[in-house]
Order: C-alpha cells, then structure tokens, then sequence
C-alpha cells in the first residue's frame, strides 16, 4: 500500500483526530544563505492542547514534503526546517489514535505510516533542521532525529520518548536513530530509564548536553537565533561536531546495563522494555532501515498487548480520571479552608502538616498532650523546610513564610478556634479518636471539617457521636506523605455534600489524587494489600518457602516484593490493619500468628543486611512456626490473585468505590501498582482470573484491552 | 560637591525591520514587548563588551501605554530580555518623540553622573494598538478653545500646515515621497540599512495575510520601491477633501521597534566600547498643536543656540518624515533645497515608516551610518515634529571626524 492509501485508511479508523497541519512557510536566510523553507506544526489550538501525529496529521505533514521535496530538488530552497506553536514542539502519537486499533495490520501501518513520512526529511535533497522551541515527547522528538541537525531551547521543560513507559517502543525512529546519534549508553537513559522512572522528562539543558540537540538557544529569541546557526551551518561558518560513538563492547555493555535497568523494574514483567533493548542492539550495524523495520514489527505487536493497553488505560487514569474524582460533590459547595489543625504532633501529623503549610500556604496548628511533644514536632517541620532550603528547592523569604506557618500550642481551644479544618492523626483506637473528635467539636465552629487519618476504623463510628457528624470525612494519605499521590476522601454515614466537597477541594491544593470511597473496612488500597499479603503471608506459614513465594509475584513486575513491602509499612502496622479487616471479615482475613510475633518481638520484617546482602533472618526464622504444606511459585500466584479479585468484585459489590477504575487508580497511585499491570483489574481480566473468580471482566472490551 | 558634566557618546542601536499595522501586516500575530525585548538582546550581543550588570536604566517608549506596551515596559522589556534583575527601567511618552526623549533624557543622566551606561529605545505596535486608543481628551480643550479640534489628528495638522505656507504644493510633496522611496531603495541595495535591523521570528495563522506558519521578518515592510509621481497623483486625501495630504506623502501606520546604547564617553572608553556619535545638545519646543509640524523649526533654532552651532555647521539631517510638508517647511526655513543631499540621504519615515514611539532611535542610527561613511562631517541632526505642538531636535558630533574637507 502506498504511504498516501496507508494514512487515508488509518485516518478512517480514527475520525476524531485533532489533525495537525504542517504549515509551509519560506523566508530569507540570514547571510544571504538562501532561502529556508520552515514548517510549523500546528494543531490550530493554543498551548494548552499540544500538537500530536496521528494518521490525518502525517498525511498532512506528507504533503507539505511533497511541496518542500520538490522545491529542494528545483533548487529553489537551500534547506528546511522544522519547528512548533508557541511552547510546544509536538507531543508525539495521538494515543487514542492507538487505542482504537484492533488489527496488528492496522498498528502495523500505524508504525509504518509515520517512517514513511519522517524518512523523507532525512532524504531531502537540502540539509535539513529541527528547532525544538517547546514540549517535544515521543513522534515529536523523533519527527526531528530524522532532521540533519537540531537545536533546542534552553526553555524547553519537557522532552521525552515516554513509549516504553506506556508499553510501546520509540516507533518512529527513536530506538533506530538515537543510539547512533548520541551513543547507545545516553540513548538507553532517555529511551529506557528515564521512561521507567515515572516518565522522568529532559529539560533543554539536558537535550543539549546529551547531544540530541548541536545548538541550544535561550528562548527569548530561539527561532531567530536557530535560523542564523542555520545559515551559518549553510555557510560553512559553523561546524557541527558530534562524539565518536564507540560501535564494540561498550555497545553490547550499554544494551547489558539496560536489561539490568529494565530487570529492576519490571522483572521481566512487560515487554516493551526488551524490545526497545533489542532495537538498540541491532542497530549497532548502522542499518536504519532495518532498524525502522524492526521497530515497526515492535510497534504492532506491542500494540497488540494487554500490556500496552493496560498501560494506556492507566495513563488515562492518572492524566484524566484523578483530574476529575469520580462521585465527588460539585466543587462550589466547598467551603474556604484558611487554616488547618493538626492533632498530635508525632512524626505522620508532623508530615502532614508540612504538606499542608507548603502546598495551601496557610497557618497550621499542631497540638498534643504536652508541650514537648509539640515542640519537638514543630521543630520536625522547621528542619525540613531548612532542608529545602539548603537544597535550594525554596528561597530563604519562603522558608520563612512557611516556619512562620506551622506553629504549635497545649491548648486545643486556642489552637483551632478560628481552623477550617482540623485533621487527627492520634492513636489508632476507636475510643481515643472519639474522644479528640468530641474534643474539637467543643472548640471549633459547627462547620469546620474534622477529619481523620485513619487507616482502616470506622469513620461513621467515629463521628457517630458527635452534635455535627455532618462535617466528619476520611482523609487517608499514603506513606511517605510527600511522595505517594494518593488520597482516599472517605464519604461517612452522615457526611454532607458540602463538607465532603471542600475535602476534595483541600485535596486538590495539595496536589493528591482524590479517590472517593465509601466508609468500609481499610477503605482501597489496604485492604487488597492486606487480602493480596494474606494469601501470601498464609502461604509462608503453612510452609512454603520464601524464596519461592518472592519468585512466584516477579510476573507482576511489583515495584517491590511483598516480603519488602511489609518491612516498609512496618510489620506493627500490618497487624493492625489485618486485625481489623480479620474482624470485619473474618471468613476471608486472617490474622498471621507469625505476624503477631514478629510485632511482639519487635522485628522490622524477614530480611537482615549481612555484608550489603539481603538475607532471612536467622533470629525471625527460629521464632515463628511453619507448616509442611509447600506450593509451587505457580500456585501462590494463582492463590494471591484470586484473593485479590475475590476481594474487587466484593468491594464493587458493596459500592466501596464507583467503578473498577476507582480501584485501579488508587493501586497505582497508592501502592505503586505498574502501569503494564493498569493498575489490577486489566491484568487480572486479560490473565483469566476475573472469569474463573467471579464469573465476569472487570472492565468493558476495550477500555484496557484490544477491542473487539 | 564639584561636578563635572560629562559627553554622552551614542553607541551603538539597532531596530526591527518596521511592518505594516493592520490584520495583514508582518507583526499582526507578534506582541509589542517581544518586538523591544529582541531589540535590547541583539545591542547586548553586538556589544560583548558590555558587561550587562553595568547598564544603569533601561528606558524604553511607548504612545499607548497599555496591554502589550503596559506595565512599565522598560522594566518588564529588561527583565524578559534577560538583563540581570538589579538593572531597573521606566516607560517614557512624548508621542513620536518617545524614543528620541528616553535617549536625552537618559543621557541627562549620564552627564548629571547619575548613570554610565543606559539603554533607551521605544516601541509602537499600531496593529495592536491603534492611534487614540482609550484616550479621553479634557473637554476644556473644545469648550474653552484651547485647542483646535483638528490638533487632535495628525493628518489634519499637516493639512493645516499646507494652509500656512501655501507655497509647499503637494506636487513638490509628492515630489520629496519619491525621492524618499528611491533613497531608501538604493540604501537598501548598498547595505546601508541591514546592518542594525534585528530579523525577528513572525507567526501567521491568518491564510488572508500569506503563508501560514513562522516566518522571519527581515526587510521593512512598508516600502514601496518604484513609486512614481504618476501613482502618488491619484491617491485619495483622507483628512480633507481636495486636500494634500495622502497615504503616499506622509509615513504610514506602523509597527516597530527601535533599541540604542548609551554610555559616559569615557566609561566606553574603559569598556572598550564603540563611539558613532557624541551628543551635542537637544532642545524640545512647543508650538500651536493646530501645526504641530512647525515644531522641528524652533527646536532646532534653540538646540543649535545651546551648542553654539548656526544651520551651516551641520552637514547631516536625518529628519522624520511624518509628512513630507513637515520637512519642506523646516528645509525652507533654513534654505535648504528639496533635494539637498545632506537632507535623509537614506531615505525616510515615508519608505520605511513610522511606529511613533520608537522613531526617534531610527534617526539615530541612520546618522550614525552618514557620520560612519563621511568622515568629512562634523555635525549632524535627528529632528522630528510631536504631536500636540511640540518639536525635537538633537544635535551630534561625528567622532571619526577627520578635520576640514
């Protein structure tokens, strides 16, 4: 099929494409260098909805290179270029022109479509640029690997190639062309590391510094300065130089460093990874066709993959649901917060009060039982801003704004008199919460929102017996606080909409993913952690090795084993939660005798550090007691996911949130669940394991999954 | 404390190509600020030399001081283009004069030892910001008389003008546009022009003004080489009928901007600084708003009494023509021919046009080059009329002079 016919039927599967038009324009040179022809690429929207390729778009890129080709080959023009709109350079693939896909032909042409279409720059007859003036991601930042040269402006606050991140491999040229570019050592940090670390993204600088770019300009004149070391280059005034790429070893040992990257993250558990990885290290023959081709054969079949559309799926949700939470109370029913209290004054309210004074920048007020406490609380919070401070994250008047912020005082009534909204973070007891909630409501107005902590009580008993339950919400943050962007808004029995709405409206000034769920036993995330560790934990003590249970989750590809995870939640922690989901729900949690242990003898989990080697714990393994029943790595999988999946189509039963999504968002968002994964529900559909629990999917054909 | 005046040396300045104002023109899409901001950058660069801290005031101009030419652009130009955040700035107005008043009013500065070094420039973007936008005239104007109604619009005063030396024809006008067309083609051909124009970047997503996309603005928009008498003949007179004022023999509406350098000459010295043009004296004059363009004429009697200077001793004018009437008058009041060759020898206002405010630095730099290729001339003027009555005149030196011809 011709490129033309490849795109005309692409486009058909794809009707709602914002297209991109690729304007041609043609200007004088400075230094009488001749005439350049420029091409913007411009969606015909401002910067806040940034150009994107899809099918229509490259056709249209397609034409304004039938006119450039021909000019080039007449001779009319000495060059071309390429630049963007104000702040954006292109953003790469329109991923909902990916999603529809239901063919590998389709995803194939997909692929093959847009080298069709980027190879003709670098077969144009002139010298071709790239001026990267904004945001360049993914097809954007390939669109210009394709160019001769590149420059970029030091303004740039995000370049990448975020493929392998979603579960896709840089398709358009990326994996073929940047290796040889840059070396494949730098390559495989953009292509693979970064992407795996939460999609981290390159500033201008770095894109200079790498190689990727000959030129950086600052942006207050980019386009102007690029097109004068335009024509410099023209003029031979200018030499572009470029580092000797190094095509023995050091070659095979990049590509070896990456698989080891790609290991630790994923153990092996997406392919999107291995086989940019592959790419890279066929492309050390400096074939680019073969190259393209390999990435084209790459790009479809992962289009095919639950992976990448798990992957989708979960960027959707954490770029677009947790934008918009899902049952909340419309927004004009909050009320102003203009200032919080905190009570208690250990280390979680001392987190929490720090979040509070840096992202809302009101006063905040902590209390606790004596003034020591106290001090040494506020002290806490006044030693991390001066650590900001000495990172140069803030500025000496900001970190004196925000000390002045968080103060402390013994007396409740002074303390939260005049607060908006006063948080606990006290001892996690049933009667010791009412009694500080019974407290407060004696010194603060009636419509101050009292919210709680807690990881798993009963936020309607809680409130149960107040004068005003109507202004009591769960406000449950993840450990490390500052880190971890969920935040699960629990609705009690009695909660109103405009308390539960200016909730959601706090959690929205403190830049968290809001998730509302329902007033049930641990809320989400703990309790499928806890029905997830139970299986597992169950199978420790009944006998199976832990060796074999730590190889038995690495198909998941989990940010960390849950032997691991228990030692950072803390194993007293666990326990507690356990208890009381064990006693919510007694026929499927059960409390670990050899947890118990562990927590009364004070271990931090199963693992020591013995000369920088993780090992059992002799002393842990001669306290608790095991049985003789041993399964397979297999077996335990299969036993832990479908307690998981058990447990979801419980929780969505019960209403504990709205939809799966909900419960996929928070997974991912709270317990670092991956995106090949989409968060847990698109894996567990696509592994069968939904059928075989509850007898249905999770989640609509489609939605995170080729559709039908 | 004793205080010793020191010379203010011009050096160094450079503008934008000027455009056209209006939805087709090449800065449609492009905002003022942006326009000076690229001006201040490009003086920075040709001058490596400067080390930026030492720059003691930006001074920049502007007629309509709102929107895109608000908030103090003097200081928000130098803090976008990047000067150090400790160099401070201010807007200045005089009209068409704005430019021309941030250079000698900066320039007081540097001889009072107040400054060593300032950056004073203007910007009109007449697209964007169009002539007697949001003002608010004081009715006491009409009501008592003050003024004439017809001192409010410009091409009425020049109208005017003609009334008042009936013996300035629009032949002999549209005579002088030609000529100005010409000049500027042929400075154009020789380079005389280029060198101080800072290209800048011009977006269009408007498919009515031309290709779509960024392009780069490089050559003045608003010439017109090849104007004839012939087509100047049948232009319409807008601001009288039967008048003589038309769009051929008066600058047009225009966008733009203009930058220039100035330093204490002997901190340019220490710096290693270039030196085109050392100030001799300035002088503004007001006079009947109703002929605002008599105003070069006073100006230029009182900036040359101040110098010690008569008409004879300046050998280069470089005088903006706002309307050819303008500067008929002034060369007629001084006996200058028409065709004088001292007179705009690089054509003017007319060919390349008129952003108001950013004018006056345009002058300079012209000079500059005259001063730069005739090294025989020792003085030189920029002049320009203002509106509600007022003229400017600055008078400079040629330091490559090189004694009597």
């Amino acid at each position: 099929m011709s490129t033309t016919e490849l795109l005309k039927r692409a486009a058909e599967l794809f009707p709602g494409e914002v297209v991109t038009t690729a304007h041609v324009r043609h200007l004088d040179l400075p230094l009488q260098a001749g005439k350049l022809a420029l091409i913007t690429l411009d969606n015909g929207f401002d910067h806040t909805k940034p150009t994107t390729f899809g099918p229509g778009s490259l056709a249209k890129l397609s034409e304004a290179l039938d006119q450039v080709e021909a000019e080039a080959a007449e001779g009319t023009i000495v060059a071309a270029a390429i630049t963007g709109k104000p702040f954006i350079f292109a953003v790469g693939a329109d991923l909902k022109g990916v999603e529809v896909l239901k063919e590998h032909s389709d995803a194939l042409a997909i692929g093959k479509g847009g080298h069709d279409v980027f190879k003709r720059i670098a077969a144009l007859p002139v010298p071709s640029f790239a001026f990267y003036n904004g945001a360049a991601m993914g097809g954007g930042v390939e669109v210009g690997l394709h160019a001769t040269y590149r420059t970029v402006s030091s303004g740039v606050p995000a370049f990448s190639l975020p493929e392998v991140f979603l579960g896709l491999v840089p398709g358009w040229g990326g994996c073929t062309i940047l290796p040889n570019l840059i070396g494949p050592s730098k390559a495989i940090k953009v292509i693979i590391e970064n992407s795996m670390s939460q999609n981290k993204q390159l500033k201008g600088a770095e894109v200079f510094e790498l190689g990727i770019a000959d030129a950086i300009f600052e942006p207050a004149d980019f386009l102007e300065q690029s097109i004068l070391w335009a024509a410099k280059v023209l003029k031979g005034e200018v030499a572009v130089e470029r580092e000797e790429i190094d095509r023995g070893k050091a070659w095979d040992d990049a590509v070896a460093w990456g698989r080891l990257v790609a290991d630790a993250k994923v153990h092996g558990a997406a392919p999107a990874a291995y086989k940019a990885l592959d790419i890279i290290q066929q492309v050390k023959d400096q074939d680019l066709q073969a190259g393209f081709d390999a990435e084209d054969t790459a790009l479809a079949d992962l289009i095919m993959t639950g992976e990448l559309r798990s992957g989708l799926y979960a960027f959707n949700l954490v770029q677009r649901r947790a934008k918009k939470p899902f049952g909340a109370p419309d927004k004009s029913l909050a009320r102003p917060v203009s200032k919080v209290g905190v009570v208690g004054a250990g280390l979680m309210a001392s987190q929490l009060a720090l979040l509070f004074a840096r992202r809302m920048e009101v006063p905040v007020v902590l209390t606790d039982i004596d003034q020591e406490r106290i001090d040494k609380g506020v002290g806490y919070v006044h030693a991390e801003i001066d650590k900001l401070l000495a990172k140069g994250r803030i500025g000496n008047d900001k970190a004196n704004k925000l000390k002045g912020l968080v103060t402390g005082h013994l007396d409740k009534a002074v303390a939260f008199g005049d607060a908006d909204f006063v948080i606990e973070a006290v001892f996690e007891e049933m009667g010791v919460k009412q009694n500080v909630f019974a407290e407060l409501e004696a010194v603060v107005s009636p419509t101050t929102i009292l919210a709680t902590n807690t990881s798993s009580l009963s936020v309607t008993e809680m409130a149960s017996k107040l004068q005003h339950p109507e202004r009591v919400v769960g406000f449950h943050f993840f450990n490390p606080v500052a880190i971890l962007p969920l935040l699960e808004i629990v609705r009690a029995e009695k909660t109103d909409d405009a308390s539960l709405a200016t909730a959601f409206g706090v959690a929205k000034k403190l830049k968290k993913t809001a998730v509302l769920t329902k007033d049930a036993p641990a809320f989400v995330v703990n309790r499928i952690l806890l029905r997830f560790m139970d299986a597992i934990q169950s199978s420790i003590d009944e006998g199976t090795p832990i060796e074999t249970i730590e190889k038995a989750v690495l198909p998941l590809g989990l940010p960390m084993s849950p032997i691991v995870l228990l030692e950072l939640v803390g194993p007293a922690i666990a326990l507690h939660v356990s208890e009381t989901l064990a006693a919510a729900f007694p026929e499927r949690y059960t409390v670990s005798e050899n947890l118990t242990k562990l927590v009364k003898a004070g271990k931090r989990g199963f693992y020591v550090w013995q000369d920088g080697q993780q090992v059992l714990d002799p002393e842990v393994l001669a306290l608790l007691s095991f049985g003789d029943t041993v399964l397979t790595e297999e077996q335990v999988l299969a036993k832990a996911l479908d307690a998981v999946a058990q447990e979801i189509g419980l929780m969505l039963d019960e209403g504990v949130v709205g939809e799966a999504q909900d419960i996929d968002l928070c997974m991912i968002t709270g317990a670092g669940w991956p995106f090949h994964l989409g968060g847990i529900t698109p894996y567990l559909d696509r592994e069968g394991v939904s059928e075989r629990v509850i007898g249905k999917k999770f989640l609509a054909p489609g939605l995170a999954s080729v559709p039908a | 404390m004793p205080r010793t005046a020191r010379d203010v040396v011009f050096v160094d300045g450079v503008r934008t190509p000027f455009g056209k104002a209006g939805p087709k023109g090449i800065y449609a899409e492009t905002r003022a600020d942006d326009l000076v901001v690229k001006c201040i950058r490009e003086l920075v660069r040709r001058n490596p030399n400067l080390p930026v801290e030492r720059i003691d005031e930006v001074a920049i101009a502007a007629t309509t001081q709102i929107g895109d030419q608000g908030l103090t652009i003097g200081r928000t130009a130098g803090l976008l283009a990047g000067l150090p955040k400790s160099v401070p700035g201010y807007a200045i107005d005089r009209m068409c004069a704005g430019a021309m008043t941030a250079v000698t009013t900066t320039a007081g500065g540097i001889a009072f030892g107040a400054y060593d070094i300032v950056v004073a420039g203007g910007v009109e973007h007449m697209g964007r910001h169009p002539m007697g936008e949001g003002v608010d005239p004081n009715p006491r104007f009409v009501s008592e008389k003050l003024v004439d109604e017809s001192a409010l619009f410009m091409g009425m005063t020049a109208e005017n003008l003609h009334d008042r030396f009936p013996h300035i024809t629009k032949e002999r006008c549209d005579a002088y546009a030609v000529r100005s067309q010409e000049k500027a083609a042929k400075a154009y051909a020789n380079g005389d022009i280029q060198p101080d124009l800072v290209p800048i970047a011009v977006r269009n997503t408007n498919p009515a003004a031309g290709e779509t996309g960024w392009g780069l603005s490089t050559t003045d928009e608003p010439m017109r080489p090849g104007t004839t008498l012939e087509s100047l003949a049948g232009l319409k007179t807008p601001f009288r009928p039967h008048g003589n004022i038309t769009a051929g023999n008066a600058a047009g509406l225009n966008d733009g901007a203009t930058a220039s350098l100035l330093a204490a000459e002997d901190v340019a010295e220490e710096l290693g600084l270039p030196v085109k043009m050392r100030l001799v004296s300035y002088a503004y004059v007001g006079v009947e708003p109703e002929v605002m363009g008599i105003g070069p004429v006073p100006a230029t009697e009182k900036a040359l009494a101040k110098a010690g200077l008569t008409i004879d001793d300046i050998q280069a004018f470089e005088i903006n023509e706002a309307f050819a009437v303008q500067v008929l008058a002034m060369l007629d009041h001084f006996g200058i021919a028409d065709d004088d060759e001292r007179v705009n020898p690089y054509g003017g206002a007319i060919a390349f046009g008129h952003p108001l405010a950013s004018s006056g630095v345009r002058l300079m730099t012209q000079l500059a080059r005259r001063f730069e290729q005739r090294p025989d001339v020792r003085y030189g003027l920029t002049s320009m009329c203002i509106g509600f009555g007022m003229g400017a005149t600055v008078i400079w030196e040629n330091p490559h002079f090189e004694g009597g011809k």
